[in-house]
């Protein structure tokens, strides 16, 4: 157990890193400056502004610097929100947005199982059907189409929900929802699919020879295997959430990370878009993390190894 | 194509794609025509309404239709080539090598890929717009970024396919026809291309049909940012995103929402009921 986390902790460092500095070096080649603004900058100031960042120099050095300040723990501070360190940003707008998404995890996994679940049992049935067509319809629905149209209908013509902002549990209400709708589809379809060739495995039938009770069978029997493929999906599931927030956050404008990281990208702003990639790249590989141990924990068959 | 429905759903989507190619030309009004009915409601004259500018947005919807569906092609095909590619080389020849393949597509699963294609793509259209031009290739030079997106979203999408394929081959290098191909001498090209390819061709076929969607939404996603295609060149994306972006609680210009949406949604949802049916006519699930 230890080894394997060990292992995946260290063979995450050259990963990170890679990321980091390929991302670093993206925005830095990239034309366009991040202190340019309407009036144009005289040279002196630019190359003063340069070398008070770090930015100065040839890139090795610029990354070499860069690298080694994160190494200890220091992210730079935003040339755009001037005075501001992306550690603070981060600590700020992060929170917002690990919110948002751990109610959109737990709704997607809190709905979508059930809903899964009641599908398989009813195979063949109209229920059946209906669910699983709804199911494709919430992934074909893009998040940034439902989070307008629930705008528009909640907030301007039921005048029953806030159509924007942050700080209430209203205000949560249906961000999370608008982005938690698509993974209820996807968490339903896996369930679905899992318990349905669970249920034809030899030691349900068994079970059902014996008598076990048809809902017993398949919340007691056959759920547990049956949810290992979708264990092994959260990983991306969290993923796909954290991008999928960009727009939610957009839409509804939400002060989370995933605004800062597209203002940071528009603007060059190449510490904080580094910083908020490297955040991301984290969140991620610890998700997978996570993911790998639950499934292998759930099916001992499954062993742990690099 | 065994199933009625498949032909059925394949014959919906070239609907749309007729539509897309030849709706512009019958419709009476032009893409960029501007008129005084700014704003106006889905009328005999605008079926669909008018946006901001007085523009007519089924004509808008049909122009958006070919970049929307544009990218879609060319990503999913490119995912397609580099996948099957990837994967075919991966799984054939097996060992350390194969090991090291997939360590790769391990890693790149486990990294946040849409966000580094937000990276790549907003910074560097400006570059290759100037790289482009004073080449042979300066009439592309204006749609830099449409050609970083084909490129961008078709190397997001290739992982899953690269796996597939591989799984595919593990299985079938092992066959019987195989192994006496090599042993009457074919070379390695041919027993991959006239072999091994021709068995994974309805697994690639129905991929496509499942990356295209996709991409399109991807693609979608990246405009509706205000990261992916640019005016004056519009999408299903940067339609919705001109909608959402004049919603107001006074008097809100429904249309411009909800027909992009539908159109998007729609669309979407015909390209994974195929998918999904084909799957089902080859006996998977």
């Amino acid at each position: 157990m230890l080894p394997f986390f060990t292992r995946r902790f260290l063979s995450s460092i050259p990963v990170l890193f890679s990321v980091l500095v390929l991302c670093f070096l993206l925005v830095r080649i990239a034309p366009g400056s991040p202190f340019a603004s309407e009036r144009a900058l005289d040279p002196a100031t630019q190359s003063l502004l340069e070398k008070k960042y770090g930015l100065s120099g040839p890139l090795p050095t610029q990354v070499l610097r860069y690298t080694g300040n994160v190494m200890q723990g220091d992210l730079g501070e935003s040339l755009k929100f001037r005075g501001r360190t992306v550690t603070e940003i981060i600590a700020q707008s992060l929170p917002r947005s690990l919110l948002l998404g751990s109610i959109s995890f737990t709704l997607a996994l809190g709905l979508g199982i059930p809903l899964g679940a009641w599908a398989a049992a009813r195979n063949g049935h109209t229920t059946d059907t209906v669910l699983n067509t709804l199911a494709l319809l919430t992934l074909s629905i893009p998040t940034f189409v439902l989070a307008p149209l629930s705008v528009l209908l909640f907030a301007f013509y039921l005048h029953v929900l806030p159509p924007a902002g942050w700080g209430s549990f209203n205000q949560l209400l249906l961000p999370s929802l608008c982005l938690a709708i698509p993974f209820i589809g996807s968490c339903a379809r896996l369930t679905r699919s899992g318990l349905l060739q669970t249920l034809r495995s030899d030691f349900i039938r068994t079970a059902r020879s014996k008598g076990v009770a048809e809902s017993k069978l398949v919340l007691l029997h056959a759920l547990r295997p049956a949810i290992i493929p979708l264990v092994a999906y959260a990983g991306p599931l969290a993923a796909n959430i954290l991008t999928g927030s960009l727009v939610v956050e957009e839409v509804f404008a939400i002060p989370g990370i995933g605004q800062f990281f597209v203002n940071g990208v528009m603007n060059r702003d190449v510490f904080l878009v580094s910083g908020a990639v490297l955040v991301y790249c984290l969140l991620l590989l610890f998700f997978n993390l996570v993911a790998d141990w639950l499934t292998a924990l759930l099916d001992p068959r499954i062993r742990l190894s690099s | 194509m065994k199933s009625r429905k498949s032909v059925i759903g394949l014959v919906l989507f070239a609907l749309i794609v007729v539509a897309a190619v030849f709706g512009p030309m019958l419709s009476p009004h032009g893409v960029g025509e501007l008129s005084v009915q700014r704003l106006a409601a889905p009328s005999a004259d605008h079926w669909l309404g008018t946006d901001l500018h007085g523009r007519d947005l089924l004509t808008r919807l049909m122009y958006g239709a070919r970049i929307s569906l544009l990218v879609g092609f060319v990503g999913a095909s490119i995912s397609l080539v580099v996948g099957v590619a990837y994967g075919l080389v991966a799984g054939y020849f097996g060992g350390r090598l194969d090991n090291a393949m997939m360590r790769l597509v391990d890693i790149l699963y486990a990294l946040p890929r849409i966000v580094l294609v937000i990276v790549l793509i907003s910074l560097f259209d400006l570059k290759l717009k100037h790289a482009l031009d004073g080449t042979f290739l300066a009439s592309l030079a204006t749609h830099a970024r449409l050609l970083l997106l084909f490129v961008g979203l078709g190397l997001v999408e290739w992982l899953t396919l690269a796996r597939i394929v591989r799984a595919q081959v593990l299985s079938i290098k092992e066959r019987p026809f195989v192994l006496s191909s090599r042993l009457i001498g074919q070379r390695t090209p041919t027993i991959l291309f006239r072999q091994i390819l021709p068995q994974i061709l309805p697994i690639i076929v129905t991929y496509l049909t499942l990356a295209l969607p996709a991409v399109i939404l991807e693609e979608s996603f990246l405009s509706f940012l205000g990261l992916g295609v640019q005016a004056p060149l519009a999408s299903w994306g940067t339609l919705l995103a001109d909608g959402a972006s004049l919603l107001n609680p006074i008097a809100t210009p429904w249309w411009l929402v909800v027909f992009p949406a539908l159109t998007l949604t729609s669309t979407l949802l015909l390209l994974n009921l195929l998918g999904d049916q084909l799957k089902l006519d080859q006996g998977s699930r």
